[in-house]
């Protein structure tokens, strides 16, 4: 497997190998480039949705980053009350903080504790907490972290560095439907004297996937 | 089928469901995932077909049968997904981590058999 950040999108059909987004057009339009173009054209055209209403969602999901996960981990690591109604009804206590759920997904929050590990995947395609992650990395949307995360998660964990003990209950949630998954992760020993800013800080976008824990030096990493 | 699950511990008496909406399942019920390999695109992951799993949880609110909706034979009805808890161990004979480790994952009521 890749490491992180390196994977290279595979799945997009442009048929040509490049690591990095491109700046301009080059070459003919794929042929899914083409069905999105006739399809959005069509709706377009029925009146069905305007230019500025596609314009407005990717702006929306644009917008979208793991800050605002972290906010809400770091909220959870202070206020008791709000990680029990974060625990109880996800996207509620979301909303709660201002972020709002463009879609009818449902969000479960899956709370890593001494006895559980939780991993998030999506086996189907690259289903992801979208609202309050952003766009999946790369390696996310790749067959083989979607196909290893539910068959030898612990190899995959371990590859990203992740050693979890024989007596840790590895979860690994598949996200294929209607409910998207937000990892809690375990609050960092020694940080006891964090602010809710500085908590916020050590809680990086692979912490709540799964793949790596929450500690202090997570929080150094540039994200 | 049951019917005075709902009822009678629900906020209110004498609550109607619409067809297909009432619980088939409840949490801690032993299913198993159909077996059926039907032409066409399924959400239900194909390493999870015939597996047996337990009900962990009901996903509310009941959502549309995307499968029925796709091919404009349902009228809008529907039913509800179930959050599924399987070992790891059921779903690979082979499986080389920890006993304890395992997957969950919604699966719509079409899908679920009893066992």
């Amino acid at each position: 497997m890749n490491p992180p950040n390196q994977g290279h999108d595979r799945d997009h059909a442009h048929g040509h190998d490049h690591l990095h987004a491109e700046t301009g057009l080059s070459g003919r339009p794929g042929y899914y480039d083409i069905m999105e173009t006739a399809v959005r054209e069509l709706l377009v055209e029925r009146q069905l949705i305007g230019p500025d209403e596609i314009r407005r969602q990717i702006e929306l999901l644009d917008s979208r980053t793991p800050a605002l996960g972290a906010k809400v981990v770091a909220r959870a690591w202070v206020d008791p009350a709000f990680r029990a109604r974060l625990l109880a009804d996800g996207r509620k206590a979301c909303e709660e903080l201002g972020i709002s759920f463009y879609d009818d997904t449902q969000l479960i929050v899956l709370e890593n504790t001494d006895k559980v590990h939780n991993l998030i995947v999506c086996t189907l395609c690259s289903c992801y907490p979208r609202p309050v992650l952003g766009l999946p990395p790369d390696w996310y949307k790749l067959k083989p972290y979607r196909s290893r995360a539910v068959s030898e998660p612990r190899a995959v964990l371990a590859e990203f560095g992740t050693i979890i003990p024989d007596d840790v209950e590895i979860r690994v949630s598949d996200s294929t439907a209607m409910v998207r998954y937000l990892v809690l992760p375990k609050r960092p020993e020694g940080t006891e004297d964090y602010s809710e800013e500085q908590l916020a800080a050590l809680v990086t976008r692979d912490t709540m996937i799964g793949v790596v824990p929450a500690s202090v030096e997570q929080g150094k990493a540039p994200q | 089928m049951k019917n005075s699950t709902r009822e009678t511990t629900g906020p209110l008496h004498g609550l109607v469901f619409a067809p297909g909406e009432e619980l088939l399942f409840h949490p801690g019920d032993p299913i198993r995932i159909s077996s059926r390999f039907p032409v066409g695109h399924y959400r239900v992951p194909l390493y999870l077909r015939g597996k047996a799993g337990i009900v962990e949880a009901v996903i509310e609110p009941a959502a549309i049968d995307n499968e029925e909706e796709g091919y404009g034979r349902n009228a809008g009805t529907r039913r509800h997904y179930y959050r599924i808890a399987f070992p790891m161990t059921e779903i690979w004979p082979d499986y080389a981590g920890s006993l304890r480790d395992g997957l969950r994952i919604e699966v719509y009521e079409t899908w679920l058999e009893r066992r």
